[in-house]
């Protein structure tokens, strides 16, 4: 994050090099065609300027081969483009296997982070550097949007869902993130920093004080308290599934169809828990909106996730 | 070039102004298909995510009074054809009867409206601060009737328009307005009406069967 | 014709000139001057608005107004210039007054229908601004829910019924348009005789008549869910936020086609009345606004592709956004074939025609780096996409509708303009766009996100920078106005051809009469019907200089 005045953002992940190539490609793409387009026309312009004596017999009125020419080029050239910037894309959308998670709670107008370890954070991010990062995000209101340029990452915040967005840091430094979606009055306000840290400068941060108890252990205590586990349990008292293991498992649902079993099913399961029922199972849990936030709703499922060791983490969709 | 009376002034002949009329009004109901599609659309969404709040949502509503009332609403398509037929032809007094047995029959459609609007209101069954549901998933319930209301009242309200209008054509005719080579205005509102009707074909069973 | 003549013929300006014969008329010409004079109107609001807002981003704090009134004004510019200009302007003004002229008409299919759309247009206008005054509206010209709908406590439902009635507006203006064009054609005008004017008129037509209603019903939604409690979009019942933003995409983004295809088919006509010679590929320039329109209600997704709809509907609709671009960039070749041994004469309306042409390819080519889901990832809502889109709604959209009003200005108001200012205000309108929008593809790039009132201090230059264009460009934008309106008094009479231009308009007199035309013409001859190698009339304003020109105008006058 330098003040000082630049012509480009810094390349600080794993995709920045990448996007930049790609982007120049484009540049490049873009300047040869601008520039020839703007020549002829002045070229055209000049030569065929009223009174000019020159050759003006015959002049033509369409020419097939030339329409097919210059649609076939560019259609050409923009297959290419595309193939090349969906695979780009699919990469930056499809977070690794064991990234690390952190969870982003957005809400007018400021931005909750919280870490693996429970430690939070609000308007920063402390992350290590050269190591896969997930985050887990939802909103509290309306619809913010979570954007690092350093990274060339950008992802909606929306209520009521969780989007994910991943990027691996490849540099120290601080860099800005920004709420990209408009918000309301304070918009501009709900910017921050993000702190790449070497492993150990991360790892002595994360020791240091205002440490909170992990989210899967809070998790653990709102399980509890709500006595989820009376019903949640095998046996004739069982009645609902049991909930060990099931994260990231493909579930089979009453009336027919599959869903995997990740986030945003849980999600909905806990607050609509009606919509979509495991089979074999009545309609029987009363919802839970209202009386759980968005943030009990992350230690929940982040409990869930623990006792599901090897739930493989779900593709990302979204 | 000799005009005719009822020949706007812009136009060459009779053909050109009936070609341009009944275009217009095909396409104005293009227009009206892509308006109420976009709650069919919002609708499908719905369903689809979440299909057995909204059919227990749906089973709220009476199939019998939106029966009757599809069996009303098509008399009244009826009607309407018989009127312009009445027009073509000549018959003055039956071009008048039928367009008022086609306001009555929209009048009796919007009755049986109030008297389930009126329903759902005494059970608290409307979108809003207001809103009671015993049932599971309330809140997709509540998107239910925000769609029912939305859709059936957007209906409602084409059927108020058209009542207004068939009314308004049924003055006209009584003062013999209308004749055989001229009645453009009958046939346009026709074409109105049943698009109203058709609308409503596929509302009823959307809203009150499917479950 | 002698000028003399001019003025004592009756035509449809002097035909009548009560209040009423105006605000009552069913003339699409009268209607069309209603619309100039309204779409002006707002075109200088919105602007002032874009100047307060330039003013506060002059420094990185927000300290000129408060964050509100920030919020207000990017909005305000935004619904007006969307709603209230851009999409009225080239169909309302220029299509209204020329499509019965051009096909040989006597006037719109449904000319009470055409005043209806202009008093909805206005009372539509009224409402919103009255919202403006009374409470503000704070959400942005995208209205997205569910800070629409539930969270913003500014008059959005108000603002939203005004934008509602100007859309019933703008569909019975396609609808009119569309119904004109299949049966009011003159004898001997079949399709392929229609000037490419029509063809781009027809083709925006569709667009209003079919996406239209659709945004409609969704902004009623938003409506009905601030005032009566509906819960389609609420996210706490288990709405969907996204739903929102299909639906008002899927207007909204053929929206900019309604913008640039008739601004396609104004250059289009310029183009060739300037090369004096017939265009290049007709039929290409014809069918490619079609594939346009209909091409263009496919691609709505790609705003969203960081919005959470999923990765494969977002391939999809990167793919069909980049064959969009493939009809647009075959329109750019066919003008530039269409100077090939023409005779081009560098008049204003052709320096408004080349300036669109650069800034209208520049506009095209930064949409295809946003079509790149890639690199849409990150510039998607910065200032790159603020700057793409003036490029192709200000730079393409307005030059075009500018060159279009000098065009046809004398046909308009049987008067010349001062050729040389014509010139100097397309020149610094394309200088100072430039300056404006320039260095915002650059703050995009950097990250600077849209709709920022206070920003960090690292983007200041490029700021300054754009403030300082947009200066220029709003006097450039004041030059027209003033030798415009000092031509219906001052300016020479144009008589009824002045560019030695071919199309129907240019047969009947300037201004045309009530009617259009004396007989209903009979077209028996291809569109662009250019001799080759002809010479085009000197124009009485271009020999001589500023001075003699406002002289020989004075001298003309009774």
């Amino acid at each position: 994050m330098s003040p000082e005045f630049a012509l480009m953002p810094e390349q600080a992940s794993s995709v920045s090099a990448e996007y930049d190539a790609l982007l120049f490609t484009e540049i490049g793409i873009s300047v040869f065609f601008g520039v020839g387009i703007c020549l002829a026309i002045m070229f055209l312009a000049w030569r065929y300027r009223a009174g000019s004596e020159v050759d003006r017999s015959d002049p033509p009125e369409g020419d097939m081969r030339l329409e097919l020419l210059w649609s076939g080029i560019p259609l050409v050239i923009a297959l290419g483009l595309f193939v090349w910037s969906a695979k780009l894309f699919i990469t930056m959308r499809t977070a690794p296997k064991n990234a690390m998670e952190l969870h982003v709670i957005g809400k007018q107008w400021m931005w909750k982070i919280q870490h693996p370890g429970g430690k939070r954070e609000i308007n920063e991010l402390h992350v290590p550097v050269g190591k896969d990062i997930k985050l887990v995000m939802s909103s509290e209101d309306v619809i913010h949007d979570f954007f690092i340029p350093a990274f060339r990452v950008k992802m909606d915040v929306l209520p009521g869902r969780y989007s994910m967005l991943w990027f691996k840091p490849i540099r120290e430094g601080t860099y800005r993130f920004f709420c990209a979606e408009y918000c309301g009055t304070s918009h501009s306000k709900m910017i921050g920093r993000v702190v790449v840290q070497s492993p150990a400068d991360y790892a002595s941060w994360l020791s240091g004080g205002g440490n909170n108890e992990p989210p899967e252990v809070a998790g653990k205590a709102l399980f509890e308290s709500f006595r989820c586990g009376t019903c949640h349990r095998e046996g004739l008292t069982g009645r609902g599934p049991v909930l060990d293991g099931l994260f990231g498992k493909q579930v089979r649902l009453a009336g027919g169809g599959m869903v995997v079993a990740d986030e945003n099913y849980l999600r909905e399961s806990i607050l609509d828990p009606g919509g979509k029922i495991v089979e074999g199972y009545q309609k029987l849990m009363p919802t839970y909106r209202g009386q759980i936030g968005e943030e009990g709703l992350m230690q929940l499922i982040a409990y869930l996730k623990s006792i599901a060791p090897d739930g493989k983490q779900p593709e990302e969709k979204r | 070039m000799s005009h005719e009376a009822h020949v706007a002034h812009h136009f060459d002949d009779a053909e050109q102004q009936y070609d341009a009329c009944s275009l217009g009004m095909w396409i104005f109901l293009t227009t009206e298909i892509l308006f109420f599609g976009a709650l069919f659309t919002a609708y499908a969404m719905y369903r689809s995510e979440y299909p057995q709040a909204f059919a227990h949502a749906s089973s709220h509503l009476s199939v019998w009074w939106g029966g009757f009332n599809t069996a009303v609403l098509l008399g009244s398509s009826l009607t309407m054809v018989l009127a312009h037929h009445a027009a073509r032809t000549g018959h003055q007094e039956n071009l008048v009867r039928n367009l008022w047995l086609t306001v009555l029959q929209g009048g009796g459609f919007l009755a049986v409206k109030a008297i389930e609007y009126s329903d759902k209101f005494a059970h608290h069954l409307y979108p809003g601060a207001g809103f009671e549901y015993h049932g599971a998933d309330p809140g997709q319930a509540e998107i239910f009737f925000s769609l029912y209301f939305a859709m059936t009242g957007f209906h409602a309200l084409h059927m108020v328009i058209g009542i207004a209008i068939v009314a308004t054509l049924a003055v006209l005719a009584a003062r013999g307005k209308f004749t055989p080579r001229s009645h453009l205005p009958v046939e346009m509102t026709g074409l109105y009406w049943h698009f109203v009707d058709i609308v409503w074909v596929f509302l009823y069973p959307l809203l009150y069967l499917i479950r | 014709m002698t000028p003399a003549a001019a003025t004592d013929r009756r035509h449809y300006l002097n035909a009548s000139y009560t209040a009423a014969s105006w605000l009552f008329t069913v003339d699409h010409k009268r209607i069309g001057i209603l619309y100039l004079l309204s779409v002006t109107f707002f075109f200088l609001l919105g602007g002032a608005a874009a100047v307060a807002f330039r003013l506060e981003l002059l420094t990185p704090a927000g300290d000129l107004v408060t964050a509100e009134t920030y919020n207000n004004l990017f909005t305000v510019h935004g619904v007006v210039m969307v709603f209230f200009f851009l999409i009225p302007a080239i169909p309302a003004v220029l299509g209204n007054f020329l499509v019965p002229l051009m096909i040989g008409a006597k006037d719109l299919a449904f000319p009470k229908l055409n005043l209806t759309s202009w008093w909805l247009f206005m009372i539509g206008g009224a409402i919103t601004l009255g919202a403006v005054i009374t409470g503000g509206v704070d959400t942005g010209w995208t209205f997205y829910t569910p800070y629409s709908s539930t969270y913003a406590n500014t008059s959005v439902s108000t603002a939203i019924i005004g934008v509602f009635l100007t859309g019933f507006a703008s569909i019975l203006t396609g609808l009119n348009f569309i119904v004109t064009i299949h049966t009011m054609r003159a004898p001997g005008m079949t399709w392929f005789r229609l000037p490419l004017f029509i063809w781009a008129h027809y083709a925006a037509s569709l667009i209003m008549v079919l996406g239209t209603p659709v945004v409609a019903t969704v902004l009623v939604l938003v409506v009905l869910e601030r005032s009566l409690g509906l819960g389609i979009f609420n996210p706490n019942l288990g709405g969907d936020p996204l739903l929102f933003q299909h639906l008002f995409w899927f207007y909204s983004h053929p929206a900019v086609y309604i913008m640039i295809l008739p601004a396609m088919g104004v250059v289009t006509e310029i183009i060739a009345a300037f090369s004096g010679r017939r265009i290049f590929g007709y039929k290409f320039i014809a069918f490619s606004s079609l594939a346009i329109a209909g091409l263009g209600f496919l691609v709505w997704g790609h705003h969203m592709f960081v919005s959470g709809q999923s990765m494969y509907a977002g391939i999809i609709f990167s793919f069909l956004s980049f064959l969009v671009a493939i009809p647009s960039a075959v329109k750019v070749f066919n003008w530039t074939a269409t100077l090939y041994k023409g005779q081009v004469r560098m008049l204003t309306p052709m320096v408004y025609a080349m300036g669109f042409m650069g800034l209208f390819t520049i506009g095209g080519l930064t949409g295809l780096f946003l079509a790149a889901m890639a690199l849409d990832v990150h510039f998607h809502d910065t200032y790159f996409v603020v700057a793409h889109f003036h490029y192709i709604m200000v730079g393409g959209a307005v030059m075009a509708y500018l060159g279009g009003i000098h065009y046809w200005w004398p046909k308009i108001t049987g008067k010349l303009y001062h050729e040389w200012w014509g010139r100097i205000s397309a020149v610094v309108i394309f200088l100072g766009f430039n300056l404006t929008f320039f260095p915002q593809f650059l703050l995009g790039y950097l990250g600077m996100p849209r709709r920022y009132y206070a920003y960090p201090e690292e983007f200041q230059v490029l700021n300054v920078m754009s403030s300082a264009g947009a200066s220029i460009l709003g006097i450039g934008y004041l030059i027209p106005l003033v030798y415009l309106v000092w031509s219906l008094k001052y300016g020479p009479d144009a008589g009824p051809n002045p560019w030695g231009a071919k199309g129907l308009e240019w047969e009947t007199y300037s201004p045309p009469p009530t009617l259009n035309f004396d007989t209903t013409p009979v077209v028996e001859c291809e569109a662009y019907d250019y001799a080759a190698g002809e010479m085009a009339p000197e124009l009485p304003g271009t020999q001589g200089h500023g001075s003699s020109t406002s002289e020989e105008a004075g001298s003309s006058e009774p």
